[in-house]
């Protein structure tokens, strides 16, 4: 883990409402090739807006984000990433392999790569059989599916996920997080995450980022030692409870200021 | 008040238009699409002036005698706007209980508006005149023609508003062992609200131009319709009565409009979503 | 297969149930023949009267048809302009849904006097009117109801703002077109007929049952109301059946 970051984000800060709000506060944190690293906190710590920060789909009001020594705003030009929110987002108009191409289509890659590619990806998160059936058509966890093979079809260096499984219930999330990470360690992959679970947080990464809120700040971050790779078996070790209440602490914690609302939020 | 403002600078930016083009085609000469001169597009000051004007001698002004008639063909319009809605309504109400009834009368109720209204229009008004009272003779049957046009949009949407209560609402009201009255009445209509304001927006237009279509082959002299052929007969001497009549009938249209919009607003206190 | 006769089997019935009564009542009844004559004598005359009546169907549909193309294209055109400028969009919206209610029938004689009372020129602008503001208003709303979180799906792909347009926002739009496509089919086809009552070509549709209503051949006149029915149909058809063509995708959003 020795090479320059990815991701580096120094001093960011933003503010709404003209300056009333602040969503974060002075925000520094480095992430290294290759990491799985986990963003989460109560609502309104800006986890989610930290992440739109890195993407640049909105400007952070002071503090620069650099992605592969690029600034954010041409590593987004430059399609360096990939992104995943919380809807599937897909066009209601295109097939799943159409949608699974659309970024494809953006970088003006010509059709044999296209369906090449297009195919890889269904099998990836093994669609195939979907590839002609339009969204509407599809259940909510096949439909995040086809999101992140649409995210990783041009194989971006960063992945950015927003509560990807927020959405879905509980089996099928475990299903998709074991998916998630058979695909990361087959790419190879860097990967933010933001999430609302503490054992989805802890399961995934290799190192998780507890934020607390008003302002959002880094509150603390507990590396994840658990081996690789991970399965079912994982979520059952002594380890892993270790590791949950840890973030759990650290949220409690740092997030003294929580309603009691708030922190019945966090599992 | 704003709102006035907007609505004086759109007429104003359309009487500006009107009077440029004019002036570009008269001065270049231009026959396409149409030749301009004072008789197909008089001057925006002589049709004001018109308004001030009695068409006979000794006859009241254009503007008086218009909106007598405007007043005439307004109250075929609000009770062709009544008919039509209130059959609409209850076409809705008794259709959304039943598929198959759906599926039997939907298509015709399409088909109808299909039909030219114009061509039915003398029909009906042998048809519908000996069966009314006296005093309703002649427009009422009028007001028939416009009901025929009110009542598609309002079943229409009618019966899709009735159809969008949520499912769970419905289920819930399932828990309670509701009767289909309630139902309807605690739950169907009140969703249906939007949808059926969105129509009457509609239907308050087409009862305007029903009764200005159902007038024409009836030979009301007093109405809207009845100017407008009067005055076709001789536009090419006076082009602005024409015109003049138009903008009455214009104004009128737009009036009804308005009024639903307002009364709109009072009963649904938020805006909804398939405007128009 | 047995689905599409499920769905179809009660407006056959219904169609069936009414020609009959319709038929029987009249001679049971006696009811006065001139005002509404019999379906079977309807139907008779359609046919006996159809060397005079489709032509004469045919050139009104013609007018119709050119008005609906142009008034449709226009605004299309209107609201991919409009749809550029935010702004002045939604100012124009509630503009143009008020100038919705103008009736612009009234307008007939004024066409007239422009395109030439008999010429089919007038009919044609007529309708071209009709369509023109529902279309603008409906494709307008389509282009603005654009998801936002797919447009910033696009942002992340650095996409510009044309490229936007055509793989979100006009996709977006084309229900709404065609929501408006099938009211203006049939706006199209009143619109001409309407117009002809003030003056048409002797051989047009319109003209041709006014007269004969004139005359009190009312059977002739329903039998040339039945064309101009069907015609409208077909043009409603037409527009239906290219919208399950080109919008594959809605999942039974159809409505009337």
């Amino acid at each position: 883990m020795s090479e320059r970051p990815v991701v580096e984000i120094r001093g960011v800060t933003k503010t709404f409402a003209r300056g009333n709000v602040t969503a974060l506060e002075n925000i520094e944190l480095e992430l290294h090739p290759g990491e799985f690293v986990s963003l989460i906190g109560p609502s309104g710590c800006g986890k989610s807006t930290l992440l739109r920060v890195v993407g640049d789909l909105t400007p952070p009001t002071s503090g620069t984000v650099t992605i592969n020594g690029k600034p954010a705003r041409q590593a987004r030009e430059d399609g360096d990433y990939g992104i995943v929110f919380q809807d599937s987002v897909l066009f209601d108009w295109r097939t799943v392999a159409k949608n699974i191409a659309l970024p494809l289509e953006m970088l003006g890659w010509d059709r044999e790569k296209r369906k090449a590619r297009t195919e890889e990806m269904l099998d990836l998160v093994e669609l195939r059989n979907f590839a002609d059936h339009h969204p509407w058509q599809l259940s909510g966890g096949m439909q995040q599916r086809v999101s992140i093979a649409r995210a990783l079809s041009f194989e971006p260096a960063l992945l950015l996920m927003d509560e990807p499984f927020g959405a879905l219930d509980e089996m099928t999330r475990e299903r998709l997080n074991l998916e998630l990470l058979s695909i990361w360690e087959k790419l190879g992959s860097t990967v933010v995450f933001v999430t609302h679970s503490i054992s989805e947080a802890v399961f995934l990464s290799t190192r998780v980022v507890v934020m607390s809120p008003r302002p959002g700040r880094i509150a603390g971050m507990v590396p994840i030692d658990l081996p690789f790779p991970r399965t079912v078996e994982t979520r059952e070790d002594p380890r892993f409870f270790e590791l949950v209440t840890q973030v759990r602490e650290l949220l409690r914690k740092r997030g003294e200021h929580l309603l009691p609302e708030e922190a019945a939020e966090l599992l | 008040m704003r709102r006035a403002g907007l609505v004086a600078a759109v007429v104003l930016v359309l009487a500006g238009l009107w009077e440029l083009y004019r002036w570009i085609w008269t001065s270049a000469g231009w026959t396409w699409p149409f030749v301009v001169d004072n008789t197909s597009m008089p001057h925006i000051s002589t049709i004001l002036k018109a308004f001030g004007q009695p068409t006979q001698v000794n006859q009241p002004t254009l503007i008086n005698l218009l909106l007598h008639k405007a007043l005439f063909t307004g109250r075929e319009a609000v009770v062709g706007f009544a008919l039509g809605a209130a059959v609409g309504f209850l076409l809705g109400i008794v259709l959304v209980h039943s598929r198959l009834l759906q599926r039997g009368f939907l298509p015709y109720i399409v088909a109808s508006q299909t039909v030219p209204i114009l061509a039915v229009a003398p029909m009906v008004v042998v048809w519908v005149n000996p069966k009314l009272p006296t005093g309703l003779q002649g427009w009422g049957a009028v007001a028939v023609i416009a009901s025929y046009l009110t009542f598609f949009p309002v079943t229409i949407n009618t019966l899709r508003g009735l159809s969008s209560a949520d499912p769970r609402a419905l289920e819930l009201m399932r828990t309670y062992a509701a009767s289909r009255w309630s139902v309807l009445w605690k739950l169907r209509v009140p969703a249906s609200l939007p949808y059926v304001f969105a129509a009457l927006k509609l239907a308050a237009t087409a009862s305007v131009v029903g009764a200005i279509i159902g007038e024409l082959p009836s030979g009301l002299q007093s109405g809207l319709g009845g100017a407008i052929i009067n005055f076709n007969q001789y536009y090419s001497f006076e082009p602005q009565e024409l015109w003049a009549t138009n903008i009455v009938a214009a104004a009128l249209g737009i009036l009804f409009f308005v009024c639903v919009v307002g009364t709109e607003k009072l009963v649904v206190r938020r805006a909804p979503e398939n405007a128009g | 297969m047995t689905r599409r006769i499920r769905e179809w089997a009660p407006a056959l019935v219904v169609f069936v149930l009414v020609i009959a009564v319709w038929e029987g009542s009249i001679a049971a009844f006696h009811i006065q023949q001139f005002l509404l004559p019999r379906p079977s004598d309807i139907v008779k005359t359609f046919w006996t009267a159809r060397h005079t009546l489709w032509p004469a169907g045919w050139y009104t549909f013609k007018e119709a048809l050119g008005g609906f193309f142009i008034g449709s294209g226009l605004g299309v055109l209107a609201a991919t302009i409009i749809g550029r400028f935010r702004n002045f969009g939604t100012a124009i919206m509630p503009i143009a849904i008020a100038a919705n209610a103008v009736p612009i029938i009234a307008f007939a004689p004024i066409f007239g006097a422009w395109f030439g009372e008999v010429s089919p020129h007038s009919k044609s602008a007529i309708a071209a009117v009709l369509c023109f503001l529902p279309v603008m208003v409906n494709t307008l709303r389509g282009l603005q109801s654009a998801d936002p979180r797919q447009i910033e799906l696009m942002r992340s792909y650095a996409a510009s703002e044309l490229e936007i347009w055509r793989r979100v926002r006009v996709p977006t739009a084309l229900p709404f077109l065609f929501t408006a496509l099938k009211v203006a089919s049939v706006l199209a086809m009143i619109g001409a007929i309407v117009g002809e009552y003030f003056g048409g070509a002797f051989n047009a549709l319109g003209v041709l049952i006014n007269s004969d209503a004139t005359i009190f051949d009312f059977v002739t006149a329903w039998a040339g109301i039945l064309v101009a029915s069907l015609l409208g149909l077909a043009l409603y058809g037409a527009v239906v059946a290219t919208e399950r063509a080109v919008v594959r995708w809605a999942p039974d959003t159809r409505d009337a």
